[in-house]
């Protein structure tokens, strides 16, 4: 997933090292024009498709490939999150049956599919690791004619597939420590104590995003 | 809705996204969200790094009958409902909150605290603690410090604490540093949602005293 060298501005006149400093330094005009890698968006929206397929069709064939894709993820997130092997496993199952019996609740113009069923995997871990309710937000009152904006769509499938690059060009200790946030090694507070969170070079990225939600949310 | 000046820090969305904080914590932030379009879009944004960590992760493998057996549960008819909480009509309380508290203000069951401040204590999870805070207008809340966070969303009134107001809406994040006195202001009674992963100490003897007895 990483992103071609030669979108990272002045890369070739930088010795390796130091590449990640461009990157940092990039505006977000720049960012703006950073070339999505074609096969993980077109990837983003056929998981999309996916979705929709079992959501009016009941597809099999399409839930069987999402499965296929994420329950592995799932498993392994739940169990980095400190579920034993056979609980993940179950929650996993649950999870993926959740995405079939919820298809109909999903918004690519405010999600990606990943985003979408990491969701849905952190509210089971709450549930059966931590044994707590989850307090959520009120949804957003829609008007009667909310269909999705298929150009906010596919924006925002870019935008998350640019969000995913940009942490994977982190280095590693850093996205190590993004990890252990989401994880659970870390707490909010020690999260704010931690200087060295990372978080600063995605900002970018992540105020891409924003403008993206915030759009598809009016 | 007012404009909101004062909102939840990135930790705390972090935490929220991730679900790693505390009972008490995740109702301050999904009742400020609730009132924030701002928090709810920031939040939208951590959830999508949530799910990039979560592709990212060395995948592991799943039972072989694990798809089957997932068919089988859908066939089944697994009950996966949860429906999120809908407003009730003109009720002071965000949809979240409602889910902690039934009534209005009047019919809840306050307990003074001193000062003429009453607070009512929600049942959570036991490693923080959050109470709604009824603070007569004009009033101070007992000067106090405490260890950990603290969390306060103002839900009706404002009230100023040094030179900033908190008005609807608006989330104050108090550290252990901060020795804060906020002052209700005049016009109406206060109303806030606080939240704390530690007791919280008031300096006074008095409160000090009743706080044994509260167990706040």
């Amino acid at each position: 997933m990483l992103t071609e060298p030669n979108t990272l501005t002045n890369a070739d006149a930088r010795p390796p090292a130091v590449i990640y400093d461009g990157f940092k330094a990039q505006s977000v005009r720049k960012l703006r024009n950073t070339k999505v890698n074609p096969e993980a968006s077109a990837k983003r929206m056929a998981w999309v498709v996916q979705v929709n397929a079992v959501r009016d069709n009941k597809d099999r064939k399409a839930f069987a490939e999402l499965f296929g894709y994420f329950a592995p993820r799932v498993k392994s997130f739940l169990m980095k999150s400190g579920a034993s092997p056979d609980l993940a496993e179950e929650c996993t199952q649950e999870v993926m049956a959740t995405l079939w019996n919820k298809a109909h609740m999903f918004d690519p113009a405010k999600a990606s599919v990943s985003t979408w069923i990491f969701t849905i995997a952190r509210n089971r871990k709450i549930d059966i690791l931590r044994k707590q309710r989850r307090p959520e937000p009120e949804d957003l009152t829609w008007g009667p004619e909310a269909e999705p904006d298929q150009v906010d769509a596919i924006g925002l499938q870019q935008e998350t597939e640019q969000l995913g690059q940009a942490l994977a060009t982190l280095p590693a200790e850093q996205r190590q420590l993004i990890e252990r946030a989401y994880f659970g090694e870390l707490s909010h507070s020690q999260i704010a104590a931690e200087t060295g969170l990372p978080l600063g070079t995605i900002k970018s990225r992540i105020r891409l995003a924003l403008d993206r939600l915030r759009h598809a949310m009016k | 809705m007012k404009q909101i000046k004062h909102h939840l820090t990135e930790p705390l969305l972090i935490g929220y996204a991730a679900g790693t904080l505390p009972e008490a914590f995740n109702l301050v932030v999904a009742t400020h969200i609730t009132m924030c379009d701002d928090c709810r879009a920031a939040l939208a944004a951590y959830d999508a790094i949530g799910g990039e960590v979560m592709l990212d992760s060395e995948p592991v493998n799943v039972a072989e009958d694990a798809l089957a057996a997932t068919l089988a549960m859908i066939e089944a008819g697994a009950p996966v409902a949860n429906t999120k909480p809908a407003r009730a009509a003109n009720s002071l309380f965000p949809g979240p909150l409602q889910d902690y508290v039934s009534g209005d203000i009047d019919s809840l069951k306050w307990r003074k605290v001193g000062g003429g401040v009453s607070q009512m204590v929600l049942n959570t999870s036991k490693d923080a603690s959050v109470r709604l805070l009824r603070i007569p207008a004009g009033t101070a809340v007992p000067d106090h410090g405490h260890h950990g966070t603290e969390l306060t969303l103002v839900l009706q009134g404002a009230f100023v604490d040094d030179d900033d107001r908190f008005a609807a809406g608006d989330v104050e994040v108090a550290n252990e540093e901060m020795h804060h006195t906020p002052v209700a202001e005049e016009g109406m009674d206060c109303i806030c949602l606080a939240a704390t992963d530690a007791p919280l100490r008031f300096n006074g003897l008095v409160p000090r005293i009743a706080q044994r007895f509260i167990g706040i």
